[in-house]
């Protein structure tokens, strides 16, 4: 199935760490992704939180997702009703929880897409992100059959309610 | 078609399909381990996905690790619910006090050659000593094995790390753990296995293997795996019920690329804050001073790493005052193995605080909390800022010897850099 996406980029560096996404201390609060999106990127961008809106799309350097393996640093964005993180390279844990929670993990080179620039995404097995002001798209990581079967399913939960045994 | 590696060998056997890097797979699990860090939000997913019984209760292990014992009500709160899940769904547990989930999956047996275990905790690639095919997963993942037995997998690439010769006297796996993150970087191994192999493996023996393979995980590798040999046979007989699943790779396999580590040519390491690719050689840092040294942890907390930081203790004498020394064994085998032994009493006699087997003082759940602005030097795997509980601590990673021989200066020091100063008094 290839979906479009549009939205609006919102900029982020190499090696954002789960903690920057979201800090531990709010999650011992809460694992609620309601209550968490509204400390999101905290550590690192203050005004993200109260600015973000349903259908922006996260662009960030290298290694996206590093440290802990928390599961909420992905349900948190998600419940800020972000659907795809733009990246040059994700943790492997990062990557894995964005798949079962239907956060699309996109790898492309993110080094010439700005802060607020306007972003239009095609998903399918084959990845084609075009960018306001570039003339050609950017080439992204192909998406496997079988993850792209979670990911359009909305994450492991709603694939496994429809497909019991995998 | 070309050979296979280590990976693609288990992955294919795993999946029933001839596969290589790059596929994606779904794989049978051999076992999975869950922690009180990560089993309360399986359950949940378990239950959003429709679960009542579990799939196989019997491959999954549930570890009370990470909270031992309870720091507050509502950690006991959580393990109280997991030990009711686990009654009811006959799924085998380890209650607090038992010690480290990783520790006990290869202790107890449950990791063996040709095996697929995954773990919802990033240092299940431990296990990778033992010739299986080991990884960390999410909470969600969990849950969709607790559902199904099953897990989707990307077959990763692999990087061929040949070792050479033999450690010096003085340096240790960890030293050889600290220089592979300052060669490749906290993402130089990211989606991809670190498969060992080379002459120099036979010289680290089963439990130098564990403290390698644990910390693969800082350079982002999704697992490490050793080849079967003699060591693996010794540690693993008696543990283990069947030991025939032992692979070795194709001498025609495909790797991304291929290190040639000189094992003779490494140095006594620390890794500073707050990167565990941060290394520097130990005589650079004689200036600082330590407030805690930890000795603990699934990277440094067994029976060897006490017995190597005991004998620094004996021929230099005890820690420095103003220092305090942590100790917590990885778990109750490791404790029981250090009281037959007499050396917990020996530990107990330098002053050291002696902290319940599990996580415990590494992630700053329960344990030892620095005070602000203190250095730490540890056995550990991980010195993130807040990591043991205050972000303001700065922690400095190292060898056993190395952290013994910090307890006694009252700075970073190795048994080496001591010699030196007793010699020109």
């Amino acid at each position: 199935m290839t979906t479009s996406i549009n939205g609006m980029a919102r900029r982020f560096g190499d090696d954002v760490n789960t903690d920057y996404i979201i800090s531990s201390r709010r999650k011992r609060e809460s694992l609620d992704p309601a209550v968490l999106k509204q400390y999101l990127f905290e550590t690192i961008a203050p005004e993200f939180a109260a600015s973000v809106r349903a259908g922006d799309i996260v662009v960030a350097g290298k290694n996206f997702g590093c440290g802990s393996a928390m599961e909420v640093a992905v349900t948190a964005v998600v419940g800020a009703g972000i659907k795809v993180v733009l990246a040059q390279s994700f943790a492997r844990t990062y990557f894995r929880n964005a798949v079962n929670n239907g956060l699309y993990p996109i790898e492309c080179d993110t080094s010439r897409i700005a802060e607020g620039a306007a972003l239009s995404i095609e998903l399918g097995e084959q990845v084609i992100v075009r960018c306001e002001g570039m003339t050609e798209p950017l080439q992204a990581a192909p998406i496997a059959r079988d993850m792209l079967a979670i990911l359009d399913a909305g994450g492991l939960v709603p694939y496994l309610l429809r497909n019991p045994s995998f | 078609m070309s050979g296979k590696t280590l990976s693609e060998k288990i992955l294919s056997a795993k999946s029933g399909r001839d596969v290589r890097a790059g596929d994606v797979v779904i794989c049978e699990v051999d076992y999975a381990l869950g922690t009180d860090g990560s089993i309360p939000m399986a359950m949940d997913y378990f239950a959003a996905m429709g679960g009542e019984r579990v799939h196989a209760p019997r491959r999954l292990l549930f570890a009370l690790d990470h909270y031992a014992p309870a720091p507050s009500p509502k950690a006991a709160l959580l393990q109280a619910g997991i030990r009711r899940f686990a009654k009811e769904q006959g799924i085998p547990l380890f209650d607090v006090g038992e010690g480290i989930g990783h520790q006990l999956v290869v202790e107890k047996g449950f990791a063996a050659p040709g095996r697929l275990l995954v773990g919802a905790d990033s240092h299940s690639v431990t296990y990778g000593a033992a010739n299986c095919f080991a990884t960390g997963i999410g909470s969600s993942d969990l849950a969709g094995v607790m559902k199904t037995g099953k897990v989707w997998l990307k077959v990763p690439a692999s990087i061929r790390v040949r070792l050479h010769g033999r450690l010096a006297q003085g340096v240790y796996p960890k030293d050889l753990a600290l220089y592979l993150a300052q060669l490749l970087g906290t993402d130089g191994a990211t989606y991809e296995t670190l498969e060992f192999a080379g002459d120099g493996v036979q010289s680290l023996d089963f439990e130098d293997r564990l403290v390698v393979a644990n910390m693969s995980v800082e350079l982002g590798a999704k697992n490490a795996i050793f080849p079967y040999d003699e060591a693996c046979r010794r540690y693993l007989e008696g543990r283990v019920d069947d030991l025939s699943g032992a692979l070795h790779a194709d001498a025609d396999a495909i790797y991304s690329g291929t290190l040639d580590i000189d094992l003779a040519s490494l140095e006594p390491f620390v890794a500073v804050p707050h990167q565990v690719s941060g290394n520097v050689r130990v005589e650079t840092l004689d200036a600082t001073p330590v407030q805690m040294v930890f000795l603990g942890t699934c990277t440094g907390g067994r029976t060897k790493d006490f017995r190597q930081a005991l004998g620094v203790f004996r021929e230099f004498g005890q820690p420095a005052s103003g220092v305090q020394l942590v100790v917590t064994p990885a778990s109750r085998e490791v404790l029981l193995e250090l009281t037959q032994g007499g050396e917990l009493a020996e530990l107990i006699a330098l002053g050291a605080v002696i902290v319940t087997p599990g996580c415990g003082a590494c992630c700053g759940t329960s344990g030892a909390i620095p005070e602000d602005g203190a250095n730490v030097i540890s056995t550990a795997n991980r010195n993130f800022k807040g990591r043991m509980g205050n972000p303001t601590a700065n922690i400095f990673l190292a060898s056993p010897e190395v952290c013994a021989a910090s307890a006694i200066a009252g700075h970073i020091a190795s048994p080496r850099m001591l010699l030196a100063g007793h010699q020109s008094r």
